[in-house]
């Protein structure tokens, strides 16, 4: 049921507004409504348990283990939450003179450091709202870096083809041409290809590592190489830096910039799917291009914002104000509480989990995508056996899986992997919830070999079944018409 | 396995191309690949006296899993496009040879068929070895 | 260990069923030589108690001064309940509803929102919501160029009066694509853009053109007479909204269709703007949220999240993200825009601060905040050396000129407890010393008469530096 058809004509909300409406004659009839918008007229209560229920058909990290690849589903401690949401940070207007802002600047500046040393970097910039705002950052101070040099040929980005779709997407927005490489069998980018592809075209080369295959690129330092003698430059898309957090650092691995997910590695919140944060670094050479606001501490203590005044060379703003702050408080306070011990700590007990996973996975009879290397912080099953033997899908399987009361790992994606679950545990979940997911695991290939179509109808335990996603596009029905 | 008429001609960009007896050329997308398709949902179709040269992108059709850009076989001018499609888009998936039709075009050479365009065209049997049926 | 879960034993069972002797054997693909030495520059961890006693401290360093701030953040009062069922675990830790049946809760939350926000701005159709305002009008922009098929010059008409942040990062954004910006200046009387100059502007081929209401200066443009002419020249036309304003003024979704011809093409095609009025908290800039709406016939042109209502098996309502294939993760390269996130807790929080406020809660609100401006711009000019800059009709932000430096009279506001407004004199030098000031509703007539007090006290505290800085130059040239 909608909030909408809770709505009464004429019921009264909470006293949250001013009891009388003040008088707007002195605005030109023409300019004013003629008609109050068709909002829901309901009582506080009512809002309070409407959306209570609605929150109840979410799974979340908070109520179920969420091994969703690529997308490092971990605990958001509640203390972050508790202390971005102080009186202090809430009301503090974005335009306050910097010098009534210090208690938050000094946070933002910390916070820039901090990420520096974890990534290897010389300079962070805050100010991408998302990962996909911070490829465009990055890819954005790749093309400005090349201009400043006269190096307008530069027109090509190279994507390994099994990229995430922001990866293209992003090099097109920025006005480039898209070249995919290919990857080998093994998880490796095909250096031979990577070497023929290269040219004075190259402006740069976008790539996830440890990659979206769930291993560690190990030619990184061949590929700088090649990548770097074109002329070329070495973007680190930082999906899944969980996985090498305080290990290896993408600064040392030759990366001219890269981004961070901090609501990935840094625990802030997926929130529904956002906001998040896509914080971007670099090295020394690209340091002038860095995407504005910043916070710079100056020689009396005083924290203050970076302008376009200090910082001609800047690709400009992203946003209206200083990116997502509550979502940099967040992070601000899951480092502190981490420190540089705990950070460490993140990428081994991620990779334990994970290698875990992979080698009860293989023991129990489940077909690894790539059976012969280490797991990173997640790792690939391919389902084409079960699919062709039993006749159910990878999203069968999924599906299923939510009936057992777990979230499903990422399905089809890395394209390149048929019926593949992507599975990704996070260093927070105890052995048992790990055990209880492959448990569910057997059971559900079991119930594909004796009772498939309790995969084909499934879920049947949530709050709806199966959804007609072509009635969804076909009969467009995207807003509440009374 | 999917159904390709051994009358029309085809791209590897799954393309079919059929010249009409006045002429004009009649496109619309292969059996095979209205089947990787799944079910359509949406049309785009390419605006009528539009110009293109062959292989540019004119419209877009579109499932709820995927979008795939239709190629101009044949260089020449959109002369009429299916308006049918708009409302039942579905169509595509039961009748792509027929009723499926995406739109016509006029060639820009008069003796179309003489050309190296069309030359350049496959057979459904080369087609049918390009998709690995 | 923050947060690990793991026991001596369990890690050693788990080192033994992998078949490895340590967890630092899990990472013998990394090169040796490139490892990573320890990380000094980051402080050792603190307890939650430690964290806890220095951001409270932190905290503190921020000023509680009244805020007369505005220029695209508004402080307004949040009911209590927004936040307390937004930070629900279930909404909070949860992801994209990439399994729709797992995601209902958050799947219709969302269409609900889109309905809520097509209702406000009446227009067709709502997206899941961008990053922010600012964002939005970029991603706006792009889509114009996209589905403005009649033209090919790629321009876009961008009057002054459109807020100065928001046509940087704009610029910023559609950068890369050959898109071009053009500036068309306001009008000195009414602080609004006239069509005068809009036509002298847009010789031959223009794409779109933007139009902010109520304008950066708080004043109120002549939307109506703009979106017909606009539409006539095949121009579109994209909305900049403070979307609380709309409660009140005439939507984009309603703009123009004055005459007989333009009737078919009435509305803006595109709307955006900031939702941050609709119960986002200040918090030093966000996290806010773009809106982004259009008229039906551009629904594919839209970039981001759409939700759709759909039936499942059992014919039972449901909800499912649609339109996906114009995405990324679909389209790669040709996709409407890479954005594959939306501000999803700060929609939910203005979703359920809609519902609880009800249009008549909005209206007044932002009858409120006209009614407080209107007294707070009357209390300031009444003093002397403060004047109204504009003559036309403004909602709750307004410029005032002042006959002293605008940064001093600020910087004496400040020590008075008062965040008097936003210093223009960088952005619009023309206007000499110019602030903005805003009031919304949270503004008690106490404050009001607060701040006009301090006005005065700094003024002539000014005034008498600079007579006796005078009086001390004359002493010393005699």
């Amino acid at each position: 049921m909608l909030i909408f058809e809770h709505s009464s004509p004429g019921r009264k909300g909470a006293p949250q507004a001013p009891a009388e409406k003040a008088s707007l004659t002195a605005i030109p009839e023409k300019l004013l409504r003629r008609q109050s918008a068709a909002l829901p007229e309901v009582s506080e209560l009512q809002a309070v348990r409407h959306y209570t229920r609605l929150s109840q058909k979410n799974f979340s990290i908070d109520t179920q283990f969420y091994p969703l690849g690529s997308c490092t589903m971990k605990y958001n401690p509640r203390a972050c939450n508790t202390l971005a949401m102080l009186p202090g940070f809430l009301n503090l207007h974005p335009l306050t003179p910097d010098l009534q802002s210090q208690g938050f600047l000094v946070c933002m500046y910390e916070l820039q450091s901090m990420l520096c040393e974890a990534t290897g970097m010389a300079d962070f910039s805050l100010a991408p709202m998302a990962g996909a705002q911070g490829e465009f950052a990055g890819v954005a101070m790749i093309k400005a870096y090349h201009s400043s040099r006269g190096d307008t040929e530069r027109r090509e980005i190279l994507v390994p083809d099994a990229a995430h779709g922001t990866n293209p997407a992003t090099a097109v927005m920025c006005g480039f041409q898209v070249t995919e490489i290919p990857t080998l069998d093994n998880g490796d980018v095909d250096i031979v290809a990577l070497e023929q592809a290269v040219g004075p075209q190259t402006a740069g080369l976008m790539l996830t590592n440890p990659s979206t295959l769930g291993v560690f690129e190990r030619n990184i330092e061949t590929i700088a190489k090649i990548v770097h003698q074109a002329g070329g430059l070495l973007y680190y898309d930082g999906a899944n830096l969980n996985a090498i957090l305080g290990k290896i650092r993408p600064g040392d691995m030759g990366f001219d910039v890269i981004h961070s997910n901090l609501h990935k590695t840094f625990s802030t919140p997926h929130g529904g799917g956002g906001p998040g944060s896509g914080a971007v670094g670099v090295a020394g050479r690209l340091k002038p291009f860095l995407p504005l606001p910043m916070v710079t501490k100056e020689d009396n203590g005083n924290y203050r914002y970076l302008t376009a005044q200090d910082c001609p060379q800047s690709i400009g703003r992203l946003s209206a104000f200083m990116g997502n702050p509550g979502v940099l408080l967040r992070a601000y306070v899951y480092m502190r509480l981490l420190g540089r011990e705990g950070m460490v700590r993140v990428a081994e007990y991620a990779t334990l989990n994970a290698n875990y996973m992979m080698a009860e996975a293989k023991r129990r009879g489940f077909t690894l995508a790539i059976d012969d290397r280490r797991a990173s912080h997640e790792f690939i099953i391919t389902l084409k056996n079960e699919a062709h033997e039993y006749h159910v899908s990878a999203m069968d399987f999924a599906k299923r899986l939510l009936d057992l009361g777990y979230h499903a790992p990422t399905t089809y994606f890395p394209l390149l992997v048929p019926e593949c679950l992507l599975i990704e545990p996070t260093e927070t979940e105890a052995r048992e919830a790990l055990d209880g997911f492959l448990d569910a695991l057997e059971q559900i290939r079991h119930e594909a070999e004796t009772s498939p179509e309790l995969l084909h109808a499934a879920p049947q335990t949530l709050p709806v079944k199966r959804l007609d996603e072509v009635r969804a596009a076909k009969q467009l029905d995207l807003a509440y018409n009374s | 396995m999917s159904e390709i008429p051994s009358e029309l001609k085809y791209t590897t960009s799954h393309e079919w191309v059929r010249v009409e007896d006045d002429g004009l050329v009649t496109v619309g997308i292969s059996d095979h690949a209205q089947e990787l398709l799944g079910d359509l949902v949406f049309v785009e179709l390419p605006e009528i006296e539009a110009v293109f040269n062959a292989g540019d992108e004119c419209c877009v059709v579109e499932s709820v899993k995927a979008a795939s850009d239709v190629y101009v076989p044949i260089t020449g001018e959109i002369v009429e496009v299916n308006e049918s499609l708009l409302d039942e888009p579905e169509t595509i998936n039961t009748a792509p040879y027929d009723s499926g039709w995406l739109f016509r075009i006029k060639p820009s050479e008069d003796d179309f068929e003489e050309t190296e365009e069309y030359e350049e065209l496959l057979d459904a049997e080369a087609y049918q070895a390009e998709i690995g049926e | 260990m923050p947060f690990i879960p793991h026991t001596d034993q369990e890690v050693t069972l788990m080192l033994a069923r992998i078949g490895v002797d340590s967890i630092e054997d899990l990472f013998d693909e990394i090169p040796a030589h490139m490892r990573a030495a320890v990380m000094q520059a980051i402080p050792q961890g603190m307890s939650e108690m430690e964290v806890s006693r220095l951001m409270h401290q932190l905290a503190e360093n921020n000023t509680r001064a009244l805020c007369f701030l505005g220029a695209g953040a508004y402080q307004h009062h949040i009911p209590s309940a927004v936040w307390e069922i937004t930070t629900r675990g279930e909404f909070y830790s949860a992801y994209t509803p990439y399994q729709a049946e797992a995601s209902q809760g958050t799947l219709q939350l969302i269409y609900e929102y889109q309905s809520m926000m097509t209702a406000l701005t009446a227009m067709d159709v709502s997206n899941a919501s961008m990053y922010d305002g600012a964002s939005a009008l970029a991603e706006a922009i792009l889509m114009a160029v996209r589905a403005n098929r009649k033209s090919r010059s790629r321009k876009i008409l961008v009057p002054t009066t459109v807020n100065p942040v928001y046509r940087k990062t704009a610029h910023t954004i559609v950068n890369g694509q050959q898109i071009e910006l053009l500036e068309v200046p306001y009008d000195r009387a009414t602080g609004t853009v006239t069509l005068e100059q809009i036509k002298q502007q847009s010789e031959g081929d223009v794409t779109a053109l933007v139009l902010q209401q109520p304008n950066f200066f708080g004043c109120l443009e002549a939307v109506d007479e703009i979106t017909d002419w606009a539409h006539e020249n095949n121009i579109l036309v994209i909305a900049l909204i403070n979307p609380l304003t709309m409660s009140v003024l005439k939507p984009p979704g309603e703009w123009g269709g004055e005459t007989q011809q333009s009737r078919t093409s009435k509305g803006a095609d595109i709307a955006c703007g900031d939702g941050q009025p609709l119960g986002a908290p200040l918090s030093a800039g966000g996290p806010y949220y773009g809106l982004l709406c259009c008229k039906q016939a551009l629904v594919r042109q839209m970039p981001g999240r759409i939700v759709g209502r759909t039936v499942d098996l059992d014919g039972n309502e449901g909800f499912v993200l649609t339109l996906q294939a114009r995405e990324q993760h679909i389209r790669r390269s040709k996709a409407t825009s890479n954005i594959c996130t939306n501000q999803g807790l700060v929609v939910t929080a203005s979703t359920i601060y809609m519902a609880i406020m009800g249009a008549r809660g909005l209206e007044n609100t932002a009858a409120a905040c006209f009614a407080n401006n209107n007294l707070l711009v009357e209390k300031l000019s009444a003093i002397t050396g403060v004047n109204k800059a504009f003559a036309g009709t403004y909602f709750h932000e307004t410029v005032l000129q002042l006959e002293a430096p605008a940064a001093e009279v600020l910087s004496g506001l400040l020590e008075k407890g008062i965040l008097g407004g936003y210093n223009l004199s960088q952005d619009y030098p023309e206007l000499g010393n110019a602030i903005l000031v805003c009031t919304t509703e949270m503004r008690t007539e106490e404050d009001i008469n607060a701040y006009a007090e301090a006005m005065r006290q700094v003024l002539e505290a000014i005034a008498a530096s600079v007579y006796s800085s005078d009086a001390a130059m004359s002493a010393e040239t005699v």
